[in-house]
């Protein structure tokens, strides 16, 4: 309770530092209110308590993905500080909005109750669909943000309609409640209509096939920035909170739940790998590449055992990984008219240092060892094997295979072509792709970090 | 002491040669891979004296993961021709001038580290973390240091990472199948899995789709010839004297251990593909224009050989094979590394640019003579050892397996006589032909003694080896 009024309080405070015109303090000033915020979070682990009604629930799942949404955010800020510079008189609209994000972020798994949950993900898909746009004299970013709001909003209806079948099904929108009843068997069937409308609308949110398509036009027209936001934290956030919502709300998923997730997830890996394969321009490939990694999460829904942990540890892996990659590609695309793998040649020599970390964390998300990409895939695979879909196991294999091709494309402009001039990197984008790239690796090496903390 | 040991030498040298200058990092690299022989030699005396040298401790506690480390005979057979070969190959670099020197011997020694990890593992999660890693170092080496036509160079390398990366997460998905069997992943463990004839194939056709393809065996051998021939020639060393060794021995260590009733039951058919192999490579050897590709294609003949005898599942066709991989390792080497010193002078490996060397250079000659005649197995040397008990181990399973393999020996015998002839024979060559500098020499007469001696004296590494394949056959016919 008191982490999601603290991140309020930070984005208000932003807020307030532009009107008392100290906007150079805003950035360090959040940087700090986060690092605090993170010391809440791991005070309030272990601890299992109810605020409000039950409104908000903070267990060890919910705290966990709390702390890794706040890291994520701490990144986050830390190189918008270095991507608005130019933009000082907007700065504490941008970096407040993401506070508010993160205050979205957390309530979307923090919830209790169903209402809760509404209105986290309309705060953190108000704030995005604001961020898409954000850049306001450029029309790509002007028509990703409202593609994006469009069908968000289009998305969130069908999320509040299933609520509402969901209410009308219950009479409750407490989410222990619900899942009460629903083991009791004595359920309408409109229920499980709901259920699957939550499904639909947060299958949109994750962009997992066949709810994808908005994702590359969207990924590609919005600020490097968004993009990087987008593609790491609130994709995180969507698969944390659908997982939480299938597992809460039905303890007993169907089987043809089961079925139906086991098929869109097999469906986003292929469809997200093949197209990537194609792309040129990077943020599009990410957002491929993000469709894929959204169907491997996905196939967490198909274990049997509680594996809120495995989930935690993909969830940190990928994001990481991600908020490296999109710090080198930050700097390289930094005066570009666009994202094009050709402004990658060279960078092996122009700058060893950043083309080893985007070479890293590409080999992290492609899965292969020592990166904690290796472990999260590994970890999932098994625990799919044990629920009994060893044959999206395979599909997920076979996708890995695909997914290499592209992650390669890039690796190889940067080491095998020549051209690009020597740019000094600045000095946050370096310290968050080190960090980043450090912290995979190190829970790589030791996965019982992340994982320990759910078991 | 224990294997570790090798692991931190290893290690620490990549990371020394890598903060070490680009003049520097070959010497300190060679430092470095010279240690670790010693090391492994001080290991080998060390379980001889019946010192326990292998190594446990938990490391990943959900899933359940061991840091475990074997130290048997077989592992310190590959981990004796590992750190063996590594000093030599840095050592053949020394001529090539190769620019950003530090980078690439510190992923030599990387390599290194990783394919010695794969060889010590006893956890299967372990074993697998090597494996991938080694392909890290190959890629790159093949990829920037390589020869040739960038473009070409490119689609080769990607083919190569892709086609092994796919293999091996085959494997991971086996593995993954059997940690939900067992629980953990030791080998122990895993081989004592009581698993139905239906999982046993399909992991034992996993474990083989990442095996074949890194041997290589046909039909997955597409990427090995054009690799060989683009990557440097150290990168070639590492691939061919040491890099398919992990997958021969991986089918000894795990893939029939894991399986033994799928091993058994399917053994005849992947002995099949392994001689057809044999056939195959020899054919396309003979038709060969290129040395180096060449040599790809006859090495693709002998690793086909040695696989068939991984099969047999005797003691004769095991030890054959191992033995067979270590001289084949060493051979290969040499062969590969006399190319580097023709291409070295006359910036070509086409064979038809070369001829009537040997007037200009009688010590180079004789040298690559002796490869040539080892390579072809020739008694006395290591590589007859070998083949003889590999053949008779295939006679044991079916005499036309003894057969068709032992024309390899004929085919092998007249494609490498004539390539000989074609580089080194005939009119003298107007172009002048440098006498082989001291560090070439020394490579080269390190691998000729080595062959000669082991030739004569195969008994050291035999007595080494044989307990372990024993009890590695004891487990695997317990059902039979």
């Amino acid at each position: 309770m008191n982490i999601l009024l603290a991140v309020i309080g930070l984005g208000i405070l932003c807020l307030l530092l532009e009107i008392a015109s100290v906007r150079k303090a805003i950035v360090p000033l959040s940087i700090a209110g986060l690092l605090g915020v993170l010391v809440m979070v791991a005070e309030q682990f272990g601890r299992v308590e109810s605020h409000y009604n039950d409104m908000i629930v903070s267990n060890p799942f919910s705290v966990g993905f709390s702390g890794l949404f706040v890291v994520l955010t701490l990144f986050i800020i830390i190189l918008s500080g270095e991507f608005y510079k130019d933009k000082t008189s907007k700065i504490s609209d941008f970096i407040s909005i993401k506070i508010f994000l993160l205050a979205g972020s957390i309530a979307m798994v923090m919830f209790g109750n169903l209402a809760m949950f509404f209105i986290g993900i309309e705060v953190l898909s108000i704030a995005l669909y604001v961020l898409a746009a954000s850049d306001r004299l450029s029309l790509r970013s002007n028509e990703a943000g409202m593609k994006y709001f469009l069908m968000g909003s289009f998305a969130s209806g069908i999320i509040l309609f299933g609520i509402c079948l969901i209410y009308g099904a219950t009479g409750s929108f407490n989410v222990a409640e619900i899942h009460e009843l629903s083991r009791s068997g004595l359920i309408p069937e409109w229920f499980s209509i709901g259920l699957v409308m939550l499904l639909v609308g947060m299958l949109f949110k994750v962009a997992a096939a066949p709810f994808h398509f908005w994702a590359p036009d969207v990924y590609e027209g919005s600020p490097t920035m968004v993009t990087a936001t987008m593609s790491t934290l609130s994709k995180v956030v969507a698969i944390a909170a659908l997982y939480k919502l299938v597992n809460e709300l039905n303890a007993d998923i169907s089987v043809a739940m089961q079925m139906i997730i086991a098929i869109v997830a097999g469906a986003s890996m292929t469809v997200g790998n093949v197209m990537a394969l194609k792309q040129d321009n990077v943020k599009r490939m990410l957002a491929f590449s993000g469709i894929s990694h959204a169907g491997y999460m996905l196939m967490i829904l198909l274990t049997t055992e509680t594996t809120g942990a495995i989930l935690l540890y993909y969830t940190a892996a990928y994001a990481l990984a991600g908020i490296a990659a999109f710090a080198v590609i930050l700097h390289v695309t930094r005066n570009g008219e666009n994202e094009s793998v050709s402004l990658f040649r060279g960078l092996g020599k122009s700058n060893p240092l950043m083309a080893l970390i985007l070479t890293a964390s590409f080999i992290s998300m492609a899965g292969i060892p020592v990166f904690a990409g290796f472990f999260a895939k590994f970890m999932l695979f098994t625990a799919t094997i044990e629920g009994g879909y060893l044959a999206v196991v395979l599909i997920a294999v076979i996708n890995s295979i695909i997914s290499v091709g592209y992650y390669f494309k890039l690796v190889l402009a940067m080491y095998t072509q020549e051209g690009g001039e020597r740019r000094s990197v600045p000095v946050s984008y370096m310290v968050v792709a080190l960090a980043a790239i450090l912290l995979n690796v190190a829970i790589g090496l030791f996965p019982s970090l992340v994982v320990d903390l759910l078991n | 002491m224990n294997v570790t040991l090798i692991l931190i030498i290893l290690l620490i040298g990549a990371i020394a040669t890598w903060l070490s200058g680009d003049k520097a990092a070959p010497k300190v690299a060679l430092l470095g891979g010279l240690a670790s022989f010693v090391a492994t030699l001080m290991l080998v005396i060390d379980a001889q004296n019946g010192n326990d040298i292998t190594f446990l401790v938990e490391w990943i506690n959900k899933p359940v993961v061991y840091f475990a480390l074997e130290g048997d005979g077989l592992t310190l057979v590959m981990l004796l021709l590992t750190t063996a070969l590594t000093p030599l190959i840095i050592l053949s670099g020394f001529g090539s001038g190769f620019s950003n020197a530090r980078s690439l011997y510190a992923l030599v020694l990387f390599m290194a580290f990783a394919m010695s990890g794969t060889f010590m593992a006893a956890d299967g999660l372990l074993y697998y973390i090597f494996w991938e890693l080694s392909l890290i170092p190959i890629y790159f080496i093949a990829l920037l240091w390589g020869n040739g036509d960038p473009e070409e160079r490119k689609k080769a390398v990607v083919k190569f990472f892709i086609y092994t990366f796919g293999g091996s997460l085959f494997m991971l998905t086996a593995f993954a199948y059997l940690y939900h069997k067992a629980g953990n992943f030791m080998i122990t463990d895993l081989s004592r899995l009581n698993l139905t004839d239906q999982e046993q194939f399909w992991i034992f056709l996993a474990f083989f789709l990442a095996y074949a393809i890194k041997i290589p065996l046909i039909p997955f051998h597409t990427w090995q010839a054009a690799v060989y021939q683009k990557a440097p020639t150290v990168g070639t060393m590492l691939l061919s004297g040491i890099m398919l060794k992990m997958g021969l021995y991986s089918v000894i260590r795990w893939q029939i251990q894991i399986a033994p009733t799928a091993a058994q039951q399917h053994g005849k058919w992947l002995i099949a593909i392994g001689i057809a192999g044999v056939l195959y490579g020899s054919i396309l050897a003979l038709r060969q224009k290129d040395l180096k590709r060449l040599m790809a294609y006859s090495s693709l003949a002998h690793v086909g050989l040695i696989a068939a005898a991984c099969y047999t599942l005797t003691v004769d066709g095991l030890n054959g094979a191992v033995l067979q991989m270590v001289a084949h390792g060493f051979v290969v080497v040499g062969l590969f590394f006399a190319a580097e010193i023709i291409y070295r002078r006359y910036q070509t490996d086409e064979i038809v640019a070369m001829g009537g060397i040997r007037p200009l250079t009688p010590k180079f000659t004789s040298m690559f003579l002796i490869l040539v005649l080892a390579s072809v197995a020739l008694p006395s040397t290591f590589n007859f050892v070998g083949e003889f008990m590999v053949l008779y181990s295939l006679a044991q399973v079916d005499l036309v397996f003894a057969i068709v393999g032992g024309l390899t020996v004929i085919l092998g015998a007249f494609y490498m006589l004539r390539m000989f002839q074609n580089v080194m024979l005939g009119e003298t060559n107007s172009k002048p032909f440098a006498d082989v500098s001291f560090q070439e020499g020394l490579v080269m007469v390190i691998i000729i003694g080595v062959l000669l001696f082991f030739g004569f004296y195969p008994k050291p590494i035999l007595n080494l080896l044989t307990p372990s394949i024993t009890e590695i056959l004891t487990r695997i016919n317990r059902f039979g």
